[in-house]
């Protein structure tokens, strides 16, 4: 016998990739999973396919987050978004390290996809207590009323993220979404979900309210058909679309009115995301409300100085 | 309860026994460590005064020196603004992301550090450590925290597609909220692209100087942000520089005209945060529990040391009796005594300069006639003090109720209908602030319609946001600090 063990080479821990519902990490009711696989086809995860049951679930839990996060101050939320930028700054190793193998992209190029979606959420924490100045204000009626049109959520959105930005994509559709109030139940991108899943990881632990976002792996067309039919949604973001299939879910979702955000061009998926992203994706998920109250009268002018 | 008799020695027991007896519960002073001597910052270093001055900072309500600090002159003035015109190429130039990185680093570290940094605003300004924690601080950090995302939305501010800044900015704030004013003049000025020399006022420099610690900790490039802690000739050497683009002033009306006049024919842009005479306005319809709860912290807020104080209480006639009376009880509740205690409601008056100004305008009050009450509270007896403090009786041609007394000094006045209220509360070269107190939204809305105030309460008062514009009509200064309006002082808009 030997003195010395023979040296072991340590076996690593593969992770379970999981949904991310009501701020737990359930695997999908119906037990399906399907590989995930880099940009050269070798198998990197088995992920979720999650059902129409499981996109039934995550509305329910987007719509019980709803009041308290939109209740919150927007003051609130932007602490609660910066600190997810904080969060996903810390992990940027792990998330460069999926982005390439998610995208084929060298590790330098994936590193800059990573920093860029940090920026994003930073930006979007910004935006939380500036939208109202900006797309609200006094209106100066011809008559003796104070007049004031504020911007408020619509509700819960489902947000199908864009198929090839696997990260920076995902954070560019989702943050003005929780930027405004709104709640939020993601479709992932199909062939490139594992960034997605791990996001949820962060905002697990950013203070973002459980269900406020959920995330959902699987095949799009299976997932965004019952979302945009879904009377309890609010809105749809279509980006991650195919074009055929976008149409189809605008006019599922005219059944109940739902706002649509189209996606940016046919191809459903060509939006430059690293582009300075204005306003456009908060405004249409935001509702005006305009409140008239009288102002009565003194019938005196006042002091003019 | 002879240990507990010291909190509330100054209690004098009326029909309610006067405030409950508490245990004293003073805030910790080890969080803080004083050093015993403190220089200019200048370029990102701290360094001593070109001349070697220095003075002393106290505690307004021990009278301890607290520390040295150096004394900025003429010469390091120079000094500093040509240290912010380096910085402001290279700044300016940065992404508004990256500005706004550095404006959110600033925001989390004050958050982190926030209960050091109360303690020090107690030591250094004798205000209530329940005021500097729950209140200064707090807005502090969230109007960096706004301002830091604006940087890189000016775009989006209204001010047109690729607003710029303005260059070098000279700063110079008060003392009754020294790290507030701080954080009103520097966040808006650097999210907008501007490098900042800031004077803070001579009795408070500290927090100023531990911001300029916090500058360094977030990796603020140098030159950003510059402060000379220094008395009036500084602060008039600085607004007088030829090379500043803008002047922040906030202060006395005296000496925001004096700087008027020296930027006059000058390219610098100016806005000036004045004093006040605020009309707190109550209708017999008010709740006037609330309201009563609402006229103290309008004008014992601070120590009444406040430009937006609601100093003149107009109260309708057929409820003035009953508010004065119920008002009389409440401030009999008041605690006043050490700062760092946590049920302390009263501090102490920020510099013996100050509480002279108080005592010579009361007694000028009760040698015009008016009729003075004050809350009989024993006085500690180093430090200064003043009781909180209700006029009677008083008419509009008083001094009183003309001047800014920037103490816990209220005056009384009645009106009959809402147009004698505004008539009255308009009555004053300044416009600052006014509140409004009545259940009725049509009245309140018509009457702050016809108000020459630049903030108008309603059912409330002394409410601060980042978010929300602030500042005076008239002789109370022009421009506004606060929320997207605040951006339009530090940027070429022409």
């Amino acid at each position: 016998m030997s003195d010395k063990p023979e040296p072991t080479v340590r076996l690593s821990v593969f992770k379970t990739y999981k949904l991310y519902v009501g701020g737990k990490f359930p695997r999908s009711e119906s037990g399906r999973v399907y590989e995930v696989t880099d940009s050269k086809d070798r198998p990197l995860a088995n992920a979720p396919q999650g059902s129409r049951k499981d996109a039934r679930d995550a509305v329910v839990a987007a719509r019980k987050a709803f009041g308290g996060w939109s209740g919150a101050t927007a003051y609130n939320r932007g602490q609660v978004l910066y600190r997810v930028a904080e969060m996903l700054e810390g992990r940027a190793d792990q998330f460069t390290r999926e982005v390439a193998e998610a995208e084929g992209l060298s590790r330098a190029k994936a590193a800059a996809q990573v920093s860029a979606a940090v920026d994003r959420w930073v930006w979007y924490a910004g935006w939380t207590d500036k939208i109202a100045q900006v797309a609200g204000g006094a209106n100066p009626v011809a008559g003796p009323f104070f007049n004031l049109s504020s911007p408020e959520p619509t509700g819960v959105v489902a947000v199908l993220a864009p198929q090839r930005s696997s990260l920076l994509g995902l954070v560019s559709v989702l943050a003005p979404v929780l930027a405004t109030g709104c709640t939020a139940v993601v479709v992932a991108s199909e062939d490139r979900p594992l960034p997605a899943l791990t996001l949820g990881e962060v905002l697990a632990t950013s203070d973002v309210p459980g269900g406020a976002v959920n995330i959902l792996s699987g095949r799009t067309a299976e997932l965004a058909a019952p979302l945009a039919a879904h009377q309890d949604v609010n809105a749809i973001d279509l980006t991650g679309a195919p074009a055929e299939l976008a149409v189809e879910l605008e006019r599922a979702a005219a059944d109940n009115l739902k706002r649509v955000l189209r996606p940016a061009d046919a191809e459903g998926d060509g939006e430059d995301f690293t582009a300075d992203p204005g306003i456009r994706r908060l405004t249409p998920f935001l509702e005006t409300k305009t409140v008239w109250h009288p102002t009565g009268s003194l019938g005196v002018s006042g002091s003019a100085y | 309860m002879a240990e507990m008799s010291e909190t509330t020695s100054g209690a004098a027991k009326d029909a309610f026994g006067g405030p409950f007896l508490y245990a004293p519960a003073p805030e910790s002073r080890a969080v803080v460590d004083l050093a015993p001597s403190y220089g200019l910052f200048i370029d990102g270093e701290f360094t001593e005064a070109a001349d070697g001055q220095v003075f002393k900072t106290l505690s307004p309500s021990t009278e301890e020196v607290l520390s040295e600090v150096a004394r900025a002159g003429a010469e390091d003035v120079d000094r500093a603004v040509k240290a912010a015109r380096r910085a402001f190429g290279p700044w300016s130039a940065l992404p508004g992301a990256e500005r706004a990185k550095y404006l959110f680093r600033i925001a989390r570290i004050i958050q982190e550090r926030s209960r050091e940094l109360a303690v020090l605003e107690t030591l250094d300004n004798g205000k209530p450590i329940k005021e500097t924690r729950d209140s200064d601080l707090p807005l502090v950090a969230a109007h960096f925290f706004y301002y830091a995302g604006w940087a890189d939305k000016l775009a989006h501010a209204g001010f047109g597609p690729d607003p710029r800044p303005l260059g070098v900015a000279a700063q110079v704030i008060p003392w009754n909220f020294p790290l507030l004013m701080l954080a009103w003049k520097i966040a808006p000025a650097l999210a907008a692209g501007n490098t900042v020399v800031l004077k803070p006022a001579e009795t408070t420099p500290l927090s100023a100087l531990f911001f300029a610690d916090i500058c360094r900790s977030a990796g603020l490039p140098k030159g950003v942000v510059n402060i000379l802690p220094g008395y009036g000739d500084a602060g008039a050497a600085l607004t007088a520089h030829p090379d500043v683009d803008k002047v922040a002033f906030t202060g006395s009306t005296a000496v925001g005209k004096e700087i008027a006049r020296t930027v006059a024919g000058t390219r610098k842009k100016l806005t000036l945060e004045l004093g006040g005479k605020g009309a707190n306005i109550v209708f017999d319809d008010a709740p006037l529990d609330q309201a009563v709860e609402g006229i103290v912290s309008g004008i014992f807020f601070n120590q009444g040391q406040v430009c937006c104080a609601g100093s003149r209480l107009l109260v309708q006639e057929s409820v003035a009796e009953e508010v004065v009376d119920a008002l009389k009880r409440r401030l009999t509740t008041l605690r006043l005594g050490d700062p760092l205690d946590k049920n302390t409601d009263i501090g102490a008056i920020n510099s013996a300069e100050q509480l002279a100004r108080i005592t010579e305008l009361t007694d000028a009050g009760e040698a015009e006639g008016a009729e003075r009450w004050s809350a009989p509270c024993e006085l500690p007896s180093t430090g200064h003090w003043f009781a909180p403090t209700v006029f009677t009786q008083v008419t509009q041609a008083h001094r009183i109720a003309r001047e800014e007394i920037f103490g816990p000094v209220l005056s009384v006045l009645t009106f009959r209908t809402p147009a004698e209220a505004v008539a009255k509360a308009n009555n004053t070269p300044y416009g600052l602030s006014a509140g409004i107190w009545s259940e009725k939204g049509s009245r309140i809305l018509a009457v702050a319609e016809k108000l020459r105030a630049g903030v108008v309460w309603a059912n409330s008062f002394n409410k601060f946001d980042p978010t929300s514009p602030f500042g005076g009509y008239k002789e109370s200064g022009h421009g506004r600090e606060g929320g997207r309006h605040g951006l339009e002082a530090y940027l070429d808009v022409r």
